[in-house]
């Protein structure tokens, strides 16, 4: 774990750039396919749209329709394809438009992408990266707000990665491509519009090593993708008040760097736990198990999380806002933990 | 691959699958098989079709197609007994097996589910400029999947060198597909998609050839995919649990005096490319292959109960 995890891989250097977490996306995919021709798009309106979101915006012009490839609506299909073309050895990356529609391909992402490598040996290899518009925050209603990566989590043969920056987005995301397992990618939907200074050129970024956010002896709060970035406000709350709060920022959830996590509580003796996701069988269930197995004799205090609670998302933004985990939700929680 | 060669091979398939059937029977084997006696011509005809290098998807009835391609009946065997020999290595079973370097993409557990994954492959072979076919088997069962209509639709928007043969063995499981389908022909769908579409005797190893070898023809010129039904029979049940209550005695006795290995000796035979003889001889050949195959499975070790723990990722 560490405050500057990067990895150069050439011209990785001191300089910054501000980019928006979208453009980091987009420079990930365009340096991937530069470097490897076998790594292609595929997904719905990825073409002259850009995406949905925007992600792919002047890829097809850069790299031609057969490397951004618009699909039919089809996502079992599209993803039963990439699966089939990953194992040949090429390396799809396919845009699920919102996370909401994986539930269309999860024959193919569990019972395939998933077991290939497990059932059939060394010659099997899935190089194949889902990346998934998740969350909520945008008043898009229940089918078009969820993070659904506590599904993932169970479905031993897949990696599930989360990043909260820019500069994760792009290292991750490359770090992601290269990797020869099946990789569920989040891209909180919210985060698409933040603005941040990125390490100049072309650096990547391992899976499963935390990050160290912010420093502090009094609780630490574990955090991953958007929830980072609240739990990142939550300490400056904090620290007003005189409480020091550690911030994990985890990045990937498969591989999980529970060292860096049971190294932070070890010292603090206090956890909040935090996801956007539904309560129960979530993320911070896991999470919390885990600490309780590995980190009992250090903890001073029962372990807290912050969660949605077991709902739908509803529509309306006020009645959304109301059921999202806030700053001031995490800091409530790390508050009375640290009173305690 | 010629049709002596072809001959000797269902007799391969046949002679395997009626061991395992003995040995699910007596208790030697566990867990469950699901035997395609009766449906060798499908499985032979179109991988003879083929180049050693296409490739092919199978299904959860999958021992005929892996020894089509020329898959090792004693790594099968192995595989089937739960030894570290197998072609997964006692990790997949009946359902799971694979061998890339033979072209063979995988059996398969999930009805359907290797349609998308032949049409993917395919998609890598378009894109690298490559020669290469890939063959999907499937049944009559999944052509109602989604990812039926999903792969379908898609190899056909990018003419993708794929063929899409369909066993049709007129039940899924028990359900008849005159239940299951309000059209006569499941091929007929093809035109839906955009591909050429054909209805063969699958019992005919030869018209199944035949029509593979048109097909991959068509696909190697980049002329896209096509939809075969192979209109065949497994002779035993679905699987090993399977009392047959859903079809008459008749019918099956209807389908024996059809029997493609018979068929294709007899055509043999009365060509004159084949001697009773030497018939005798390549099925003598073949039992002790199969023989030799069971010797070697159960020589074969179990893998080391920590071995179960390894491999998940790459």
């Amino acid at each position: 774990m560490s405050n500057q995890d990067v990895s150069g891989s050439g011209g990785a250097s001191d300089r910054f750039r501000e980019l928006y977490f979208t453009e980091a996306l987009r420079e990930a995919l365009a340096e991937e396919m530069e470097r490897d021709p076998e790594v292609f798009l595929l997904g719905e309106d990825m073409g002259v749209y850009g995406g949905c979101f925007g992600v792919t915006r002047g890829l097809l012009e850069q790299f031609g329709p057969e490397r951004v490839r618009d699909t039919p609506i089809s996502e079992a299909g599209v993803v039963g394809l990439a699966v089939g073309a990953a194992i040949l050895g090429a390396r799809p990356v396919v845009e699920v438009m919102f996370m909401d529609f994986i539930t269309l391909a999860m024959d193919q992402i569990a019972n395939h992408a998933a077991k290939f490598r497990y059932m059939y040996g060394e010659q099997a290899r899935v190089p194949l990266v889902i990346r998934c518009p998740a969350g909520a925050g945008r008043a898009y209603g229940a089918t078009h707000s969820q993070t659904l990566e506590a599904w993932f989590l169970h479905v031993p043969g897949l990696k599930v990665v989360a990043p909260a920056t820019a500069a994760d987005a792009k290292g991750l995301l490359k770090s992601a491509i290269r990797d020869d397992n099946p990789v569920i990618f989040l891209e909180n939907k919210v985060l698409y519009q933040s603005r941040e200074w990125i390490p100049d050129g072309e650096f990547t970024i391992p899976l499963g090593r935390a990050r160290r956010v912010c420093e502090g002896g009094d609780v630490t709060i574990v955090a991953y993708s958007r929830m980072a970035r609240e739990a990142e406000k939550a300490a400056s709350i904090l620290a007003e008040e005189g409480i020091g709060a550690e911030v994990i920022d985890l990045r990937s959830l498969v591989p999980l760097d529970i060292d860096a996590v049971v190294a932070s509580v070890t010292k603090t003796g206090r956890v909040v736990l935090v996801e956007e996701g539904t309560r129960t069988g979530g993320v911070c269930a896991e999470l919390g198990m885990r600490l309780f197995e590995e980190a009992w004799d250090s903890l001073d205090a029962p372990i807290q999380r912050v969660t949605a609670p077991d709902i739908p998302i509803p529509f309306a933004p006020e009645l959304e806002a109301a059921v999202i985990p806030t700053a001031a939700d995490i800091a409530a929680a790390a508050r009375a933990l640290a009173e305690s | 691959m010629d049709l002596l060669e072809c001959y000797r091979l269902m007799w391969r398939i046949r002679l395997f699958e009626e061991k395992v059937d003995q040995f699910f029977g007596d208790g030697t084997l566990r867990g469950t098989s699901h035997l395609c006696v009766g449906q060798e011509a499908t499985a032979v005809g179109a991988c003879a079709a083929l180049r050693p290098t296409d490739y092919v998807t199978s299904t959860h009835r999958g021992h005929g197609h892996f020894l089509a391609k020329g898959g090792d009946p004693r790594r099968l065997m192995a595989e089937l007994f739960g030894k570290a020999t197998g072609y997964s290595r006692g990790r997949g079973g009946s359902q799971h097996m694979a061998c890339y370097a033979l072209g063979f993409l995988g059996s398969n557990g999930i009805t359907g589910g290797g349609i998308p994954i032949a049409t993917g492959a395919a998609l890598a072979i378009q894109r690298r400029r490559q020669s290469h076919v890939v063959l999907c088997f499937f049944g009559d069962g999944a052509a109602n999947q989604g990812v039926f209509h999903e792969a379908l639709n898609l190899a056909a928007v990018w003419k993708l060198p794929v063929i899409y043969l369909c066993e049709n063995n007129l039940y899924a499981m028990s359900t008849p597909v005159r239940a299951t389908f309000a059209i006569p022909r499941i091929a007929a769908r093809a035109a839906a998609y955009g591909m050429p579409g054909h209805t063969v005797d699958g019992n005919d190893l030869q018209a199944v050839r035949d029509a593979v070898a048109e097909a991959a023809s068509r696909a190697r010129d980049g002329g896209g995919p096509t939809l075969l039904e192979c209109q065949t029979y497994r002779l035993v049940g679905h699987s090993k649990s399977d009392r047959r209550v859903y079809r008459t005695r008749e019918e099956e006795e209807e389908w024996r005096a059809r029997d493609p290995i018979l068929r294709l000796g007899n055509a043999l035979l009365a060509a004159g490319e084949l001697t009773e003889a030497q018939a005798a001889q390549i099925r003598e050949e073949e039992a002790r292959e199969i023989e030799e195959a069971v010797a070697f499975a159960r020589q074969s070790p179990v893998l080391p109960a920590e071995a179960a723990l390894e491999g998940v990722y790459a």
